[in-house]
């Protein structure tokens, strides 16, 4: 591999494995308080669709964040509302949470497709422009969003770990009736959980639309919320794993782009059948030991507490 | 159907059509937000619907359906989670487009039982990955099913970018057409193809397989309590494998139905998502045989609609995804369900 390959696919797995990273951090802290949300996929659609409208309407990227952010939160709210106060089937809701995305995002974004937006600034510190090879790729010039992801992975397992809130969320995680006996509040916690991971699924789906392409397609998130989920399970739920298998994912994707560019024979899709096929391969070297690190509640519906 | 059954069956009907009576009116709200006459647009969707085209479209649509949701249905009776339908479809595409392209010169009477059963092979041994995994305790199947769900496609990607690219098709690749003698017949002149015949048959086959036999008998022992099952002498790990790849056999026959009836080639972006809505079926109709049928038709319904509103109102076909939602979002508030 020559120099300005290997680059490439870093500067390209940083990029695309940031969106990727909020999404799985996102899930994470819903599934740590016990809740899969199978429709994280319709979340980033939302996230991306509303973050370019109120970009392409304001001309201000920063409100489209804000905006996708937003969204994101109430999005899931609308979710814990089904799955925590109605108690009904997570996995049926989260695709009916998914299909409620493909929906919005295609109505909120149809009047600005192929709208021209100036998306988030990008830099790059000086002193590691000047550093050979780096000047001439697009490594280190990134967005905010690159830049603050892998303090956010730090804040948010700080916040699970470290945190009284953390281990009330991971108590609810682990056994709901357990810690509602203990004094605490399961459906607040995982509606605080859900609400923030939300939030930060919205700004993964802005990150794809504001900084990544530009532009607001149907479907655009093509599957990412889907790599999240599994990125979650890669992770065992760690948000600090997390960030390697986001760069270990995101660079599969850039080294399928840059091998594309230099017309590799190798297809594409064998390339992109990758992170899928290695998430697989992981769960199986975990199977033999039956303890696997997943909340023990997760997906369980909690009827106690009335 | 006798006089007591048909009482329940009759308040069931009417809460079906209650709840999409509600979506509807939700979803109304909506367009009315967004600047759209949702009047129009449900007088378009009933007049095209009631023209023999129209009807005959939502009998097109709702065959894949069919299928589908049986292939979540029968794995659910051994408490079996298949998110897959969507996968094991494509790949019941994929092998049996690999029979029509192999063999283009056998005889009708040949080739037509051929890409049918390896459509269903095609399924079959898809979902069998995730039933042995699962049989042999080693990852659980609904997170499998749902990773296999995005490989796939990506088979029939690379199959039709690569050795089935057919000469000429470089902006949207895919499969040189199949030979007149593998395309499912269709009738009265619409595109209603003997896929839906086959999904009727299926359907049939799943109601008397989970009712009517031991086996039934012995799959719901397994679902209520696998280990009681099993030192009664069943062998669950054999009913796992065989459950989840009969049931992705139904999903490859989908996809075999789309191919071979519908669009009479292999391509990307073969099902807009007919696996997952077939997983919602299933679920929103309990697994019940008459139930898969009333939602399926529903849901086609629904995604007729779509056209319209593509159509006459400008909006793009993916906004009917929201009226779907509705559906849902009522269903799933009223029936608190827990996670089976």
């Amino acid at each position: 591999m020559t120099t300005p390959l290997v680059l490439g696919v870093l500067a390209g797995a940083v990029l695309s494995g940031t969106s990727l990273l909020y999404a799985t951090l996102g899930e994470t802290l819903a599934e740590r308080s016990g809740i899969v949300n199978l429709g994280l996929e319709g979340v980033l659609l939302m996230g991306a669709s509303v973050g370019f409208a109120v970009t392409a309407v304001t001309g201000n990227p920063w409100l489209g964040l804000a905006a996708a952010a937003l969204t994101g939160g109430l999005a899931n709210g609308l979710f814990g509302w089904l799955v925590v106060t109605r108690k009904a089937n997570q996995l049926a809701s989260g695709l009916a949470m998914m299909f409620f995305g493909f929906g919005v995002s295609a109505l909120v974004g149809a009047p600005h497709v192929g709208a021209v937006i100036t998306g988030l600034p990008k830099w790059r510190p000086a002193w590691l422009g000047a550093l050979p090879w780096v000047s001439a790729s697009t490594l280190f010039n990134y967005d905010l969003l690159t830049w603050l992801a892998l303090p956010v992975a730090l804040l948010v397992w700080w916040l699970l770990f470290k945190t009284r809130w953390g281990l009330g969320v991971r108590a609810v995680g682990e056994s709901p009736a357990a810690a509602f006996a203990s004094g605490r509040n399961p459906a607040l916690m995982q509606f605080q959980a859900l609400g923030l991971g939300g939030m930060l699924g919205g700004v993964a789906g802005a990150h794809l639309s504001l900084s990544l392409t530009l532009t607001w397609a149907e479907y655009m998130t093509a599957g990412r919320g889907f790599i999240a989920i599994a990125l979650v399970i890669f992770s065992k739920w760690n948000p600090l794993r997390a960030v390697v298998g986001a760069l270990l994912f995101g660079g599969a994707e850039a080294l399928q782009l840059q091998l594309q560019a230099r017309g590799s024979l190798i297809s594409p899709f064998i390339l992109e059948m990758m992170p899928y096929l290695l998430t697989l391969l992981v769960l199986l070297a975990w199977g033999g030991s039956r303890r696997l690190a997943a909340p023990a509640g997760l997906g369980r519906t909690f009827f106690g507490s009335d | 159907m006798s006089e007591l059954a048909l009482r329940p069956f009759l308040r069931q009907a009417l809460r079906h059509t209650l709840v999409a009576v509600a979506a509807l009116a939700m979803f109304a709200a909506i367009l009315l937000v967004a600047g759209k006459d949702p009047l129009r647009a449900a007088a378009d969707t009933c007049r095209s619907m009631t023209t023999v085209y129209g009807f005959s479209e939502l009998l097109v649509r709702m065959t894949p359906l069919l299928l589908t949701a049986v292939a979540v249905a029968l794995p659910s009776r051994l408490g079996l989670i298949n998110v897959g339908g969507e996968g094991q479809l494509y790949m019941g595409a994929w092998l049996a487009t690999a029979g029509a392209l192999w063999f283009p010169a056998a005889p009708r009477w040949v080739l037509l039982p051929l890409v049918a059963a390896m459509g269903f092979l095609g399924g079959a041994l898809w979902a069998a990955i995730p039933g042995v995994l699962r049989a042999m305790k080693l990852v659980n199947e609904t997170i499998a099913t749902l990773l296999l769900n995005y490989v796939a496609p990506l088979i029939v990607s690379y199959s039709i970018f690569g050795p089935w690219k057919a000469p000429g098709s470089s902006a949207y690749p895919e499969s040189p057409a199949y030979p007149d003698a593998a395309l499912l017949p269709a009738f009265f002149d619409t595109r209603v193809h003997g896929g839906l015949l086959l999904a009727l048959a299926a359907l049939l086959a799943y109601w008397i397989l989970v009712d009517k036999t031991r086996w039934g008998l012995q799959m719901r022992a397994i679902g209520g309590n696998a280990e009681a099952a099993q030192r009664l002498g069943i062998p669950v790990a054999v009913f796992l494998v065989a459950g989840l790849a009969l049931g992705g056999g139904m999903a490859g026959l989908a996809g075999m139905g789309e191919a071979m009836g519908v669009h009479g080639r292999l391509r990307q972006g073969l099902s807009p998502g007919f696996g997952f809505t077939g997983f919602l079926i299933a679920w929103l109709a309990g697994g019940r045989p008459l139930g898969i049928l009333f939602m399926a038709f529903l849901f086609a319904i629904i995604t007729a609609a779509g056209d319209t509103l593509q159509i006459t109102q400008g909006l793009p076909f993916s906004v009917v995804n929201i009226l779907l939602a509705m559906v849902l979002f009522i269903v799933l508030a009223r029936r608190p369900g827990g996670a089976r």
